[in-house]
C-alpha cells in the first residue's frame, strides 16, 4: 500500500467507485429477482389459505386452482358490509394498519391480541357452492404470542359458526413448545369446533390448560392447550376473540348471516 | 501440500474459525435447530466470505487504509444483500426460518476477519479460496451441532422423521432443551473440545497458574 492512497482525492474517488459499483449491484438484483419474490410470496399465501381451507393442493397447480376456487373480497370492519379498495391487487392489510387514514390504533382496553395497530379494511376469501352461497369463509387473523406476532388463517364453514380449519404462516415462537402450533396433529383438533355459542356473537372458542374433556358441555368450544407453551396458547386464545370478536370480524359475520353483507 | 490446498483445508480443522479463532459463534447458536438451515447458511457465508474476499483483494492496493474497514463493509454488506434476495427468490421457504439471520452475515466475523486477516495481504484467487475454506470450517461446525440439535431435539434429520416422536405416536420423548439456542454452547464446547484432544497444539498455554487454597496465614 503506498503513501498517496491516503490522501483526500484518492480516498474520495475510491469510495465514490466503490458506492457506484456495489450500488449497481445490489438494485440490479433486486430488480430483476423482484417478480420471482412477488410470485414466492403469493404462493405462499395461497398455499396457506387453501391449507386452511381444507383444500387437498398437493402435487396441483396452486395459483389456477386457487383462481378457480377461491373469491377475495374486502370488507369494512366498522360497517361489517363489502367495500371496494383502490388496488385489489395490492392491497396490504399490514401496510394499511399503520396508515393514518386505512387504519387506526387501539387502545389497550380492546386491545386483546395485542397487534396494536388494525387495518379498517381487512380481505376475506370465500368458497362459493354454484348457486353462490358461501360454502366456506377463510378470515386473516394475527395476534401476539410469547416472542413473535403469529399471522395465519382461520376458515369457517357457511354456517359461519363451525371451524374449517386454521393455519399460522408465519411466527417464530419456540420450535417444540409455541411451534407446535404447526403441528398437523394439534391442528386437527380444530375442525368442527364452534367459535360462538348458541344465539351470541361473543366468540368463547378458545385453548384450555391440558386436554378437553369430550364429555364436557363447552368440549365443541374447547381447543387442546400447547404443553410447556402457555403464553402462546393465550396468544392464539385471544386472537380468535379478538379477530371473531365485536372489533374485528363479528359485525360481518352477522351481516353475512342475515343476508345484508 | 500445495498452497491453494493447504488455504483450502486447514481452516476445517486444524484452524477453524468457530473452534479454534471463535468467530461467528453467535450464528452458529441461531442457525443450527434444524440442519436445512444448518446447511443453507453455510453456502450463504461461504459464498460472501469467497467473494468478498476476492473483491477486497482485488481493491486491497487502493485502498485508503483510513476508510479500509468502511470499505470492506461496504462490499460484504452488498454481497448479502445479493444473497439474501437471491434465497427470497429461489429458495423461499428457507429464507423464511433463517429470516434475519441471513441479514445478520454482515456481522458475522468470520466475514469480516478474513478480510482483514487474509485478503488484505494476499492475491485474489488465493483469497477465493481462503474464504471458500473458511466457509467449509464454518459449515463443519454447522453440520455437527444441527445434526444433534435436529436429531435428539426434534428426532428428525433434514426434516425426515428418524426417531419417532411420543407426540406423534412414537417411542422417543425428545429433548427440548436441544431446541433452544443455549444448547448449541454446550455442543459447540464439546466440539472444540474433541478436535484438540486430537490436535494437542491448539491446546494454548493457560495464561496463569491456579494458586492452591490460601492458607489461613493470608487472611
Amino acid at each position: 500500500m503506498s503513501a498517496s492512497n491516503d490522501s483526500i482525492g484518492k480516498t474520495i474517488t475510491v469510495t465514490v467507485l466503490l458506492c457506484v459499483v456495489c450500488s449497481v449491484i445490489v438494485s440490479a438484483a433486486a430488480v430483476i429477482l423482484k417478480p420471482q419474490q412477488v410470485a414466492n410470496k403469493n404462493l405462499d399465501r395461497q398455499t396457506n389459505i387453501l391449507a386452511a381451507a381444507g383444500i387437498d393442493y398437493q402435487g396441483k397447480n396452486i395459483p389456477e386452482l386457487f383462481e378457480s376456487t377461491i373469491t377475495k373480497k374486502f370488507v369494512d370492519l366498522k360497517t361489517g358490509k363489502y367495500t371496494e379498495v383502490a388496488d385489489p391487487a395490492r392491497y396490504d392489510a399490514k401496510k394499511a394498519a399503520k396508515d393514518k387514514e386505512l387504519g387506526k390504533s387501539l387502545s389497550k382496553d380492546i386491545d386483546i391480541a395485542s397487534i396494536k395497530y388494525q387495518a379498517n379494511v381487512m380481505p376475506v376469501y370465500l368458497i362459493e357452492t354454484a348457486d353462490g352461497n358461501i360454502e366456506k369463509i377463510i378470515l386473516p387473523v394475527h395476534g401476539y404470542g410469547l416472542w413473535s406476532t403469529l399471522y395465519g388463517f382461520l376458515a369457517l364453514e357457511g354456517d359461519l359458526n363451525t371451524v374449517v380449519g386454521l393455519g399460522f404462516y408465519s411466527h417464530a415462537e419456540t420450535p417444540g413448545l409455541g411451534g407446535e402450533v404447526d403441528n398437523p396433529n394439534w391442528k386437527a383438533i380444530w375442525p368442527g369446533k364452534k367459535v360462538y355459542p348458541e344465539g351470541s356473537m361473543e366468540p368463547t372458542l378458545g385453548l384450555i390448560k391440558g386436554n378437553v374433556d369430550p364429555a364436557s358441555p363447552n368440549a365443541m368450544h374447547q381447543i387442546d392447550g400447547l404443553s410447556g407453551a402457555t403464553l402462546t396458547s393465550n396468544g392464539v386464545t385471544n386472537l380468535v376473540h379478538f379477530w371473531l370478536g365485536k372489533n374485528g370480524f363479528a359485525p360481518f359475520l352477522a351481516n353475512l348471516k342475515a343476508g345484508e353483507a | 501440500m500445495s498452497a491453494a490446498k493447504q488455504v483450502l483445508v486447514t481452516p476445517i480443522f486444524k484452524n477453524n474459525p468457530i473452534g479454534l479463532q471463535i468467530l461467528g459463534v453467535c450464528s452458529a447458536l441461531a442457525v443450527t435447530s434444524n440442519l436445512n438451515t444448518a446447511l443453507v447458511m453455510t453456502l450463504a457465508v461461504t459464498v460472501v466470505t469467497a467473494f468478498s474476499n476476492m473483491f477486497i483483494s482485488i481493491i486491497r492496493n487502493q485502498m485508503p487504509s483510513s476508510i479500509r474497514i468502511i470499505c470492506q463493509m461496504t462490499i460484504i454488506a452488498s454481497l448479502v444483500i445479493v444473497v439474501d434476495q437471491i434465497l427470497k427468490a429461489y429458495a423461499y421457504d428457507v429464507s423464511k426460518q433463517l429470516s434475519v439471520f441471513v441479514g445478520l452475515i454482515i456481522t458475522n466475523c468470520i466475514v469480516m476477519g478474513r478480510a482483514e486477516a487474509f485478503a488484505m495481504k494476499n492475491p485474489p484467487g488465493i483469497s477465493f479460496l481462503d474464504g471458500i475454506g473458511n466457509g467449509l470450517g464454518y459449515g463443519v461446525v454447522l453440520m455437527f451441532v444441527g445434526f444433534i440439535r435436529e436429531l435428539f431435539g426434534a428426532g428428525k434429520l433434514f426434516g425426515v422423521e428418524v426417531l419417532p416422536l411420543i407426540n406423534d405416536g412414537g417411542w422417543y420423548q425428545a429433548n427440548g432443551l436441544l431446541l433452544l439456542p443455549p444448547s448449541a454452547f454446550f455442543i459447540i464446547g464439546i466440539f472444540i473440545w474433541l478436535v484438540r484432544t486430537f490436535n494437542k497444539d491448539q491446546v494454548e498455554v493457560a495464561e496463569f497458574e491456579l494458586a492452591h487454597n490460601t492458607n489461613k496465614e493470608a487472611v
